[in-house]
């Protein structure tokens, strides 16, 4: 620990300035300085790991890392197994998780992930000055001032990477007294007590699941009905590993899930007295519990940024975001890590992306230094050349193996371009809305896309003459997509763009 | 829901949901997402599949059909309902001009929804009924 304590970066300006040290920051220090991009990292926090440091709170995470999938560790394609190790370019520093996990479950614990990001960021001489927590912002000119316990640092360009782990807790009447994730006991403290747990969302059965062998009842209420994840197929809803509790108040175990708004929360002697309304008659009914927990969400700590015109939205306070995960209306602030989700992208079918994971946002973090070297450093990352008949194989590849598609379907696409100099330019991962939205020379861009009913399915995009055309590809049951009814829907999309006369202008 | 509680009050505001008690509203909000979209971003995209039923809250977008722009949209409006009920892509862009703030259902929710509000349904009959009219008059 000691390269990563020595205080690195003492106030003053910068060209980038990243605040934060969770895997979103990680991620993008690593990648910006692979770059050469000059930037300085501040963090409030004594070492890497962020969240991670400290949550979950029952000690394990809902991503999964496996550790045989046919695919080597370091290889880009096992990256779509392993959905917790950050991205490195170094073949030693590639795929860190599965060797740090003790082999109990393909979930990691919380101290394994936390251990992950600080190897991660010892093995790969990250720098971050720790103990410097931003307090303040405020605008000079071209630049943001961050004023922080260390002083104050100017710079055209600031990152937040600060999560949404901030409880949140909407406005009902006594909710005040109830605990907020982050507050409760260990989970014995619970044995014998009625609980009553406020949000159907992960958290509120992750407290749910882990007070299962404790509680003596359990009510977990909200108006919407549960959602699950193995029915969204998406990561929208409770995940498998949290719905034990559902199985439990199917069969009477004790265990009530209740579609109710929650009128006011009330002390009455020594318990709590929860006053609910059904969400479909409206009928009330009132419960007795020892323990309320509010599991009600949470909010990122944004601080005095939306005075300076961050505009912000949900009932996380995300910031609204380009393609590019700049503030849509405060320009030179970007987001980096969990923060990236306020970046909707085109939510076909309205599910998200999976930026609000570390599977997502690690590339997004990637997408976001490159687009930051080349318009504001003025860093021109090269591009490979390809030849005509490259193109079909490489797109169709990377619908079948490119871990970024695979993480982040709707929202990354592979892109290549048609330059009218250059000919084929392999142009990298680039967000899908960019390339959709906002025009460009003539391309193609591949993606994965779900629709929360069948296996996904490649979806391929033609830019022509600025028009964008979309060409959804049918599943595959092995989820191979390189076969022959691949290959001829995507030359077929493609004709105009690769004719022949195209290979003679690569080398 | 993932709404800001302000959006109770906005929608109360708008034709759409004339006819629903404030409680009614704060049950139906649980269903929507918030969305928020810089200038120049597309909300619907014409072609595309996938796509859902928005309210914007605030702020305009324009009708763009094949680069042209037809009309504008303003708070109480919403689009994207023919898309979803007929299961095809739209026909037209939704641009925003400005920021813009919606509330979005996704499509295949849009049935159950309406199903679950006839008087919300109704109301948005009549609004289909206005639009056709309109059309109609612009083409006779």
């Amino acid at each position: 620990m000691a390269e990563l304590t020595k205080e690195p970066f003492p106030p003053g300006r910068y060209p980038v300035i990243v605040v934060g040290s969770g895997p979103g920051a990680l991620q993008l220090t690593y990648s910006l300085t692979r770059l050469g991009i000059d930037h300085a990292v501040i963090s409030e926090e004594t070492a890497p790991g962020g969240m991670f440091r400290r949550w979950p709170l029952f000690q394990r995470m809902l991503s999964w890392t496996k550790p045989y999938s046919g695919f080597d560790h370091a290889s880009r394609a096992y990256e779509r197994f392993d959905w917790n190790s950050l991205l490195a370019d170094e073949e030693g520093n590639r795929g860190l998780m599965p060797g740090l996990m003790d082999g109990t479950s393909y979930f990691p614990s919380r101290p394994e992930m936390e251990r992950g990001l600080v190897t991660f960021a010892e093995r790969t001489g990250l720098r971050i000055r720790f103990g410097c927590r931003w307090e303040t912002t405020r605008r000079d000119g071209e630049d943001f001032v961050l004023g922080t316990t260390d002083g104050e640092y100017w710079a055209p360009v600031v990152v937040f990477a600060v999560g949404v782990a901030q409880p949140w807790k909407p406005a009902i009447p006594g909710l005040e007294h109830a605990t907020a994730y982050g507050e409760l006991r260990a989970a014995e403290t619970y044995a014998d007590k009625r609980v009553f747990i406020i949000g159907k969302q992960n958290s509120g059965f992750e407290i749910a699941s882990a007070l299962l062998q404790w509680a003596r009842q359990i009510v977990i209420a909200s108006p919407s009905p549960t959602k699950l994840s193995v029915n969204t197929r998406s990561l929208v809803g409770v995940r498998a590993r949290y719905v034990q509790p559902v199985e439990d108040a199917a069969l009477a175990g004790g265990v009530v899930i209740l579609d109710a708004s929650i009128e006011s929360v009330g002390r009455s002697g020594g318990a709590f007295k929860v006053r609910t309304k059904n969400a479909r008659d409206g009928a009330v009914l009132e419960f007795e519990a020892d323990d309320v927990i509010a599991a009600t969400g949470f909010t990122s700590p944004l601080r005095d940024l939306p005075d300076l015109g961050v505009a912000t939205f949900g009932q996380s306070r995300l910031p609204a975001q380009t393609p590019f995960w700049e503030s849509a209306t405060r320009p030179g602030a970007y987001f980096a890590g969990t923060i990236m989700q306020g970046s909707l992208g085109l939510r076909k079918h309205g599910i998200p992306s999976n930026s609000g994971a570390v599977q997502g946002y690690r590339y997004n973090a990637r997408v976001l230094a490159r687009h930051l070297a080349e318009s504001r450093s003025g860093i021109q990352v090269p591009r490979a050349k390809l030849q005509a008949a490259e193109v079909v194989p490489l797109l169709l590849s990377e619908a079948s193996r490119g871990p970024e598609l695979w993480h982040q379907r709707s929202y990354l696409a592979r892109v290549v371009i048609l330059d009218p100099d250059a000919g084929l330019i392999d142009d990298g991962i680039v967000p899908l809305a960019h390339f959709t939205d906002f025009g460009g020379p003539d391309a193609a861009a591949i993606t994965l896309e779900s629709n929360g009913r069948d296996d996904p399915y490649p979806a391929l995009y033609v830019r022509r003459y600025g028009k964008v055309s979309e060409h959804l590809m049918p599943p595959h049951p092995l989820l191979d997509f390189e076969g022959p009814i691949y290959r001829e829907q995507t030359e077929s999309a493609l004709r105009d763009l690769l004719s022949p006369s195209l290979s003679s202008t690569s080398p | 829901m993932d709404v800001r509680d302000d959006v109770v009050d906005i929608l109360a505001g708008f034709l759409l949901f004339a006819d629903l008690s404030t409680p009614e509203l704060d049950r139906l909000v649980e269903l929507f997402d918030e969305a928020w979209f810089a200038d120049g971003e597309r909300i619907l995209r014409q072609g595309f599949s996938g796509s859902g039923f928005y309210v914007i809250l605030d702020g305009s977008a324009v009708i763009r059909i094949d680069g042209v722009d037809r009309s504008t949209l303003r708070a109480g409006d919403y689009f994207g309902e023919i898309s979803c009920l007929l299961g095809v892509p739209p026909t037209a862009d939704i641009v925003a001009v400005g920021p813009l703030r919606c509330v979005v259902l996704p499509g295949d929710q849009l049935e159950h929804f309406l199903v679950a509000h006839p008087k919300l349904m109704f109301r948005l009959l009549q609004g289909e009924a206005r639009k056709l009219r309109s059309t109609s008059k612009w083409q006779s």
